[in-house]
C-alpha cells in the first residue's frame, strides 16, 4: 500500500504550487485557478486522512464534499466579478483594480 | 515496487508537472486546459484512495463546471487573442521563495510526525453510509444545510454581479 | 495448465475474461497483468463495437431522414446503400488534411480526439443484458454526467483552438447551450436514482420491475430532451448551425478529424438513446430474460432502437429554434419542472405502501397531476401575456392615429 506520507508530501507540493500562482500571477482568472489547486491539495490531505485513519467514519468525504461546494461557489462569484470588472475597466490584470487601495 | 505505488508515483509526477505548468503558462487557455489534467490526476489518486465517488464528483464538477466556466471566462475577458507582457507581478521571486519556505517546513513537520495508519479497509457500502450521514440529524445535517445555503447565495449573488444590466 | 472452465452460454463476458486469464497465466504470464490484459481486450472489443455500429447507424439515419423528407437516402453503394458510409469514410480519408494559421495545433488535434472518447466512455457502463455490461460501478449516473462534461470541454476546445471567429462563437454557444441543458437532465436522472435507490446502471434495470417511463414519465420526457440538447443535434443544433455561424465549432477541421466530430455526434445519438432506454424503459428487461439473461441484448437493442428512431424523427420534424428560446426554455420551464418532479417524486414514493403495484400508481397520478398543473400554469401565462399583447395593440391604436395613418401612406 502507497504510504500516508507520500500523499501528505504531495498535496503540500501542489499546495505550495498553488500558493505561488496566487502569489506571483497577474491575471486576475489564474489567480482563481491557483486557488482552485491549493484547494485540491487540500482534499487530498483530507481523503487520504479519511482512508488511513477513520476509513469506518464519514468526515473524511464530508469535509471534501464541503470543499468542493466552497469551491463551485468561489468560482461562480470569482468569475462573475471578473466580468463585470472586465465590463467596466476593460481588463482583468488584478494590479489594475486597485481603487480600493487609496 | 507494488503495482498501486508505481500507479501513484506517475499520477502525482503528472499532478505536480501539469499544476507547475498552470501557474507558468503565458497563454491562459493553456494555463486551463493544465489544470483540468491536474484536476483529473487528483480524481485518479481518489480512485487510488478508494473514494470513487468522490473521483466522479471531481470529474464532474471540477472538469464539467468549474473548468468550463473558467475557459468560457477566459474567453469572454481576453482583449486580444496572445496576452502581451508578462503574466507575474514583480514580486514573483519572493512568491516562489515564500512557497519553497513553506514546503520546506510543511516537509519538514511531515517528516518528523510519526503517523500511525490502520489497516482497516473501507467497507463496500461507505457510499450508502456517506449518503445516509448528511441527512443523518445526529451527523452531518447541519452543514449539508448550510452548504445548500451557500450555493444558493452564490448563484444568486453571481446572476446579480455579472447580469445586472444598470 | 489448468483446464478452462466449461462455456457458460448465461453469462459470455465473464467466462471470456477468466478463459483469457488462465490461458495467459499457462503461458508464464502472473497474474495480475493476465487480468490487467484481459480487461484491456475487453475495452478495446467495447470500443470497436462502438464506432463499427456507428457505420451502421449513419446510414440508418441517412436512410430514414431521406424517407421523412420524402427522397430515397443513399441507394447506390451495395445492397439498399448499406456502403455508403464506407465510401463516404474513404473519400474523408483521401481529402487534404488542414491546420488553419495560428491554430493552436495540439488543442486543435486533441479536441476530436476527446469527443469520441467522451461518449465510448459511456458504453463502459451500459448493462446490453444482467451479465453483460463492462462494469457496474456504484455511482454509474454520475459517471455519466462527468463523461458528458469531456464531450463539452473537446467542441470548446476545438473550437477556441481553431483561430476562427465563427468557430469562437460555436464554443461560446456551447458553453451556453451544454451547461445550462445539463441542469435539468442531472435532475431528471436523480427521479431513477431515487426510485430504484441506486445510482448503479445494472441496479437501476434490475429495479425497474415497473418501467420508469411509467413512473416517472415527465423525469423521461426531460431527461430525453436535454440529452438531445447536449448531443447538440436539430432542433438544438446551434453549435454548428450552418446559415448562423457556417458549420461552428468543426468549420476548420477538414478530412478525419471533421470525420471524427461526426463519428462522434451520431454514436452519441446512440447513446443518448442507450441511456434512455436503460434508465426509463426497463433496459434489458423483457419476458423470458430470467431463463436465458443473453435475450436481454435482443431487448436492449430493440428499445434503443425504438429511442433512436425518435431522436432521428425529431430531428427530421422539427426547425432549429432561436438561441434565446433555447435558453429560457431550459432555465424558465425546464429546470423548475425537472425540480417539481424531484420534489413530487420522493415526497409521493415515501407516503405511498412500499407494494410495487400502487407505488406505481401513486407516482403515475401524481406525474399526470404535475403534468396537468405545468399545462396549465403555461396556458394561464400564455393567456395573459396575448391579453397584454392584445391591450397594448389596440392602445397603439388609440394613441396614433396619425401615425398609423402615415405608416399606411408610407406603405402606399
Amino acid at each position: 500500500m502507497v504510504p500516508l506520507l507520500w500523499y501528505l508530501t504531495l498535496a503540500a507540493a501542489l499546495f505550495c504550487v498553488g500558493l505561488y500562482g496566487v502569489l506571483a500571477r497577474r491575471n486576475a482568472v489564474a489567480i482563481l485557478m491557483s486557488i482552485e489547486l491549493m484547494l485540491n491539495a487540500v482534499n487530498i490531505n483530507l481523503v487520504a486522512f479519511w482512508r488511513y485513519l477513520t476509513p469506518a467514519a464519514m468526515n473524511g468525504q464530508v469535509f471534501a464534499i464541503m470543499v468542493f461546494v466552497v469551491a463551485a461557489s468561489e468560482a461562480a462569484v470569482g468569475l462573475a466579478l471578473m466580468i463585470s470588472i472586465y465590463r467596466r475597466r476593460q481588463t482583468v490584470v488584478a494590479e489594475e483594480v486597485d481603487l480600493m487601495k487609496w | 515496487m507494488p503495482p498501486l505505488q508505481i500507479v501513484f508515483l506517475v499520477a502525482s509526477a503528472a499532478t505536480l508537472v501539469s499544476g507547475l505548468l498552470v501557474v507558468v503558462s503565458r497563454n491562459l487557455i493553456h494555463a486551463a486546459l493544465w489544470l483540468i489534467v491536474t484536476l483529473f490526476m487528483v480524481a485518479v489518486l481518489f480512485v487510488l484512495l478508494e473514494a470513487g465517488f468522490l473521483a466522479t464528483v471531481q470529474v464532474v464538477l471540477y472538469i464539467g463546471a468549474i473548468a468550463i466556466m473558467i475557459i468560457f471566462a477566459v474567453m469572454l475577458t481576453r482583449r486580444v487573442m496572445k496576452d502581451p507582457g508578462p503574466q507575474t507581478n514583480k514580486q514573483w521571486w519572493l512568491a516562489a521563495l515564500v512557497s519553497l519556505a513553506i514546503f520546506a517546513a510543511l516537509a519538514a513537520i511531515l517528516f518528523q510526525v510519526p503517523w500511525t495508519v490502520t489497516n482497516a479497509s473501507v467497507s463496500p457500502d461507505s457510499l450508502t453510509d456517506l449518503g445516509k450521514s448528511l441527512v443523518d440529524t445526529n451527523r452531518f445535517v447541519l452543514p449539508f444545510e448550510v452548504a445548500s445555503v451557500l450555493l444558493i447565495a452564490a448563484l444568486i449573488g453571481s446572476i446579480v454581479i455579472a447580469g445586472g444590466r444598470d | 495448465m489448468p483446464p478452462l472452465p466449461p462455456f457458460d452460454f448465461n453469462s459470455p463476458i465473464s467466462w471470456a475474461g477468466q478463459a483469457i486469464v488462465i490461458l495467459l497465466t499457462g503461458v508464464g504470464v502472473p497474474r495480475d497483468l493476465a487480468g490487467a490484459i484481459a480487461t484491456l481486450l475487453g475495452v478495446i472489443v467495447l470500443a470497436s463495437y462502438g464506432l463499427t455500429i456507428t457505420l451502421l447507424l449513419i446510414w440508418a439515419e441517412r436512410k430514414l431522414v431521406g424517407r421523412l423528407q420524402d427522397r430515397l437516402g443513399p441507394n447506390r453503394v451495395g445492397p439498399y446503400g448499406l456502403l455508403q458510409t464506407i465510401a463516404d469514410a474513404f473519400k474523408l480519408f483521401t481529402k487534404e488534411d488542414i491546420t488553419p494559421t495560428g491554430a493552436d495545433v495540439v488543442v486543435y488535434n486533441l479536441a476530436p480526439l476527446l469527443s469520441v472518447v467522451s461518449v465510448l466512455l459511456i458504453w463502459a457502463v451500459i448493462p446490453f443484458a444482467s451479465t453483460v455490461f463492462g462494469t457496474n460501478i456504484n455511482v454509474g449516473v454520475i459517471y455519466v454526467v462527468g463523461v458528458g462534461g469531456l464531450g463539452t470541454l473537446a467542441i470548446m476546445m476545438a473550437g477556441w483552438s481553431s483561430n476562427n471567429k465563427y468557430a469562437l462563437l460555436g464554443a461560446f454557444r456551447t458553453a451556453a447551450q451544454l451547461i445550462s441543458y445539463e441542469v435539468p437532465m442531472i435532475l431528471a436522472l436523480l427521479v431513477p436514482v431515487l426510485l430504484a435507490r441506486s445510482m448503479g446502471m445494472n441496479d437501476i434495470v434490475k429495479g425497474q420491475t415497473v418501467w420508469y417511463i411509467v413512473l416517472a414519465p415527465i423525469a423521461g420526457l426531460i431527461f430525453f430532451i436535454t440529452s438531445m440538447a447536449e448531443v447538440g443535434r436539430a432542433p438544438f443544433d446551434l453549435l454548428e448551425a450552418e446559415s448562423e455561424i457556417v458549420a461552428g465549432f468543426h468549420i476548420e477541421y477538414t478530412g478525419l478529424k471533421f470525420g471524427m466530430f461526426f463519428v462522434g455526434e451520431f454514436l452519441h445519438a446512440f447513446t443518448i438513446s442507450a441511456l434512455a432506454a436503460t434508465l426509463f424503459f426497463g433496459g434489458w428487461r423483457g419476458p423470458w430474460t430470467d431463463q436465458v439473461p443473453l435475450l436481454g441484448v435482443v431487448y436492449f437493442f430493440v428499445k434503443t432502437a425504438f429511442a433512436f428512431f425518435v431522436v432521428i424523427w425529431v430531428r427530421g420534424s422539427m426547425p432549429r429554434i432561436r438561441i434565446d428560446h433555447m435558453l429560457a426554455f431550459n432555465w424558465k420551464f425546464l429546470t423548475p419542472v425537472s425540480l417539481a418532479a424531484v420534489v413530487v417524486t420522493a415526497v409521493v414514493d415515501k407516503l405511498t405502501p412500499s407494494s410495487e403495484w400502487t407505488r406505481a400508481g401513486a407516482l403515475f397520478l401524481a406525474n399526470v397531476i404535475l403534468g396537468a398543473v405545468v399545462v396549465w400554469i403555461l396556458a394561464a401565462t400564455a393567456r395573459r401575456q396575448r391579453m397584454q399583447e392584445e391591450g397594448s395593440r389596440q392602445e397603439a391604436k388609440h394613441a396614433g392615429p396619425a401615425q398609423g395613418a402615415e405608416a399606411h401612406a408610407g406603405a402606399h
